[in-house]
């Protein structure tokens, strides 16, 4: 039981990393219908700002842990959203109207601009960051096994929900929101009725980033260390995530990447660590076969 | 007509520079992963090469002739270093100081030998490298039955009774070191309580090392390199474990101590003995601090191969691969590493591994108590 438990905050934690990134996946593609597999990377950029922003802030003096937070948070997030804005204007904007695999072929070379750019810029070592936020709880203890749940697992699972019921509220509520939910429905009326698309797509672009960014610093904080090929394994994973928790979807893209997160650790947990990524894409496979659509994704309407 | 004279004399002389440089250079190879996540340690053997070949030319190069330095990039990858392999071996490169990777040293010494070309490894430690009756391949370091059977032996003996895990990377290096470690341990009496291989490159351990807590693990033993034994050490501090760990010397880089911060205190690995410290080693060392280098893990390793083949070069008066080979294989060389002989399979004859731990400061030393037996 009480090693149930502490998988299960491992779990949690990861999945949570995963789902923010799947939102960026799920909104693009349910908004224009393409795959950004630039996102990954986005993921990548906004971990090595909260990184530099980290540094910096500590060289000035700002010791204060949680306003040093709160200002990476913010560093991070305008700059990475800066980014998702140029790569959609850039890479994709020209190519919309354009057939349907060009989008893809200019996504796949974003990801790879951004990755070598990265690379080429920050040296392609490890780079670490020291532990930051240290700490944690004991949960529960029986026959010598403790569980612990650590401050940093605690903060993660936190920021996404928070963020998690904030977009909501915002795709729910908001013009923006109903400006989204029309683009997603049908492009061409939504801008006949008056809807901005440009304007409506490159905000869906932004926040994604934005959404990553904060995904980057969570896993900087997490584990400490990136170098400029996560962006790539945790983009998989995400995307993975997404299409598992049926494509287009927000509350699927959450599910997804919490099952992901899930799944692999309870793999290594249970059985061996050697095989987890094998499981969580034959689970994947499974899904797909008896729910094209992923669990909660709806069936594409033919649009007369 | 007057146009053609002044081109035919031009081309003529340029042809004629061109000549004469190249027989003033030997272009001779360093390779390793000079990118990529072990990215740290292709920095020693770069450090150690250049060092090297600055050195040896100061003091009149190899037959009157001045050493040129050519890098290779295998981010320790084993096709782009069989790529790498083909590339040297084409060049006519008489000698390559490396690679790091084991997994990468071994593919690219098939193009180095259908080349002729020499391969003194700074840092492959597989035993496999030298097992294949190849007269191009030898090393500076020890092997990982070496390493494996010292590690394997200090645990079955220090932590008898207690539960142990054995963890490797699936790599050439990682999986023959923890497999050598596991003989000698099971030799020594002791059955590790887990075996488990995870993935380079992978940064999420918590759920493996929740299980080591799980099972009371009380000594971890890592076959891999030093981002992912980092990694797992820092997540079993943060998940509460004490437990101690032991591994090979791909953790001799400071880059170790970057990833864990102060988890990394206690850590244990087998190294050969300290080349800083060496009384032959003092010169060099002090020319390499003077630059901000610290000559950590193989630097001084790499230097020491650059001048075992140019001094077998010199003596054997030619840089033909097969002769130089042989020269080195029956010859005894001073190096900043101590004097250094060749068995018939081109692994050295004295190998002195021994135990370092990391201590607060982020530095590591050797342990006297952990001498092998």
């Amino acid at each position: 039981m009480e090693y149930f438990v502490q998988q299960l905050i491992i779990g949690v934690t990861l999945g949570s990393i995963y789902g923010l990134i799947a939102i960026g996946y799920t909104m693009v593609y349910g908004i224009i219908g393409m795959i950004n597999f630039a996102h990954g990377d986005v993921f990548m950029v906004g971990g090595f700002i909260a990184l530099t922003a980290f540094l910096a802030l500590l060289a000035i003096g700002v010791t204060s842990i949680p306003l040093a937070l709160f200002l990476v948070l913010l560093i991070a997030m305008a700059l990475t959203a800066l980014y998702g804005w140029a790569v959609e204007r850039i890479a994709y904007r020209p190519l919309r109207h354009s057939y349907r695999l060009a989008p893809l072929i200019s996504a796949i070379g974003m990801s790879i601009i951004l990755q070598n750019f990265v690379q080429i810029a920050q040296g392609a070592r490890v780079k670490p960051l020291p532990p930051i936020i240290t700490g944690g709880h004991r949960v529960m203890s029986s026959e010598g096994y403790d569980v612990d749940i650590s401050n940093i697992q605690i903060i993660v699972v936190l920021t996404t929900l928070v963020l998690m019921l904030g977009f909501s509220w915002l795709v729910a509520k908001t013009r923006l929101g109903r400006d989204m939910r029309a683009c997603e429905q049908d492009l061409k009326m939504a801008s006949l009725l008056g809807v901005n698309i440009d304007r409506t797509i490159s905000l869906t672009f932004v926040i994604g980033a934005a959404l990553a960014s904060v995904a980057g610093i969570m896993y900087l904080l997490y584990y400490g260390v990136i170098d400029f090929y996560i962006g790539f394994v945790a983009g998989v994973k995400a995307f993975t995530a997404a299409v598992l928790g049926g494509i287009g979807s927000l509350p699927g893209a959450m599910l997804g990447g919490l099952l992901i997160g899930l799944i692999e650790t309870f793999w290594s947990a249970y059985f061996s660590i050697e095989y987890k990524d094998v499981a969580a894409f034959s689970i994947l496979i499974v899904v797909l076969i008896f729910l094209p659509t992923g669990i909660l994704g709806r069936p594409e309407v033919e649009k007369v | 007509m007057k146009t053609i004279w002044l081109a035919g004399v031009a081309l003529g002389t340029s042809l004629a520079l061109a000549g004469t440089g190249a027989a003033q250079d030997i272009t001779v190879g360093v390779a390793g992963p000079m990118t990529g996540q072990y990215a740290s340690f292709g920095t020693q053997l770069k450090n150690g090469a250049e060092a090297a070949v600055a050195d040896i030319n100061a003091a009149g190069g190899v037959m009157g002739k001045k050493l040129k330095l050519e890098i290779g990039d295998d981010a320790c990858d084993p096709k782009q270093a069989r790529a790498i392999g083909e590339k040297f071996a084409s060049a006519k490169l008489p000698f390559v100081a490396g690679h790091y990777c084991s997994s990468s040293s071994i593919p690219a010494s098939e193009a180095y030998q259908d080349g002729g070309v020499v391969q003194i490894t700074p840092a492959s430690t597989n035993p496999t490298f030298t097992e294949r009756n190849m007269w191009n391949t030898f090393r500076v370091c020890g092997r990982d039955d070496q390493q494996g059977s010292i590690a394997g032996d200090f645990v079955a003996k220090t932590y008898k009774g207690k539960n142990i895990a054995i963890l490797q990377d699936k790599s050439t290096y990682g999986k023959g070191l923890a497999d050598e470690m596991k003989k000698a341990l099971n030799k020594g009496g002791l059955k590790e309580k887990m075996y488990e291989a995870y993935t380079q490159g992978d940064k999420d351990f918590n759920s493996l090392v929740s299980k080591m807590k799980a099972n009371k693990i009380d000594v971890v033993y890592v076959g891999g390199y030093h981002t992912e034994a980092g990694l797992i050490l820092r997540q079993m501090r943060s998940q509460g474990m004490t437990s101690q760990m032991i591994s090979g010397d791909a953790i001799a880089t400071n880059e170790f101590w970057s990833i864990t911060g102060d988890a990394g205190e206690g850590m244990m690995f087998t190294f050969g003995s300290d080349p800083r410290k060496r009384p032959t080693a003092a010169a060099i060392v002090k020319k390499f601090k003077d630059k901000n280098v610290d000559p950590e893990g193989y630097t001084l390793y790499t230097y020491a191969a650059m001048s075992i083949w140019t001094q077998a070069a010199t003596k054997a008066k030619t840089t033909d691969g097969k002769k130089v080979a042989e020269t080195i294989k029956a010859g005894k060389w001073d190096t900043v590493l101590g004097p250094i002989s060749y068995d018939k399979k081109g692994d050295i004859t004295t190998v002195d591994y021994v135990f370092y731990k990391w201590s607060k400061d982020g530095k590591y030393d050797e342990v006297p108590t952990g001498k092998g037996s």
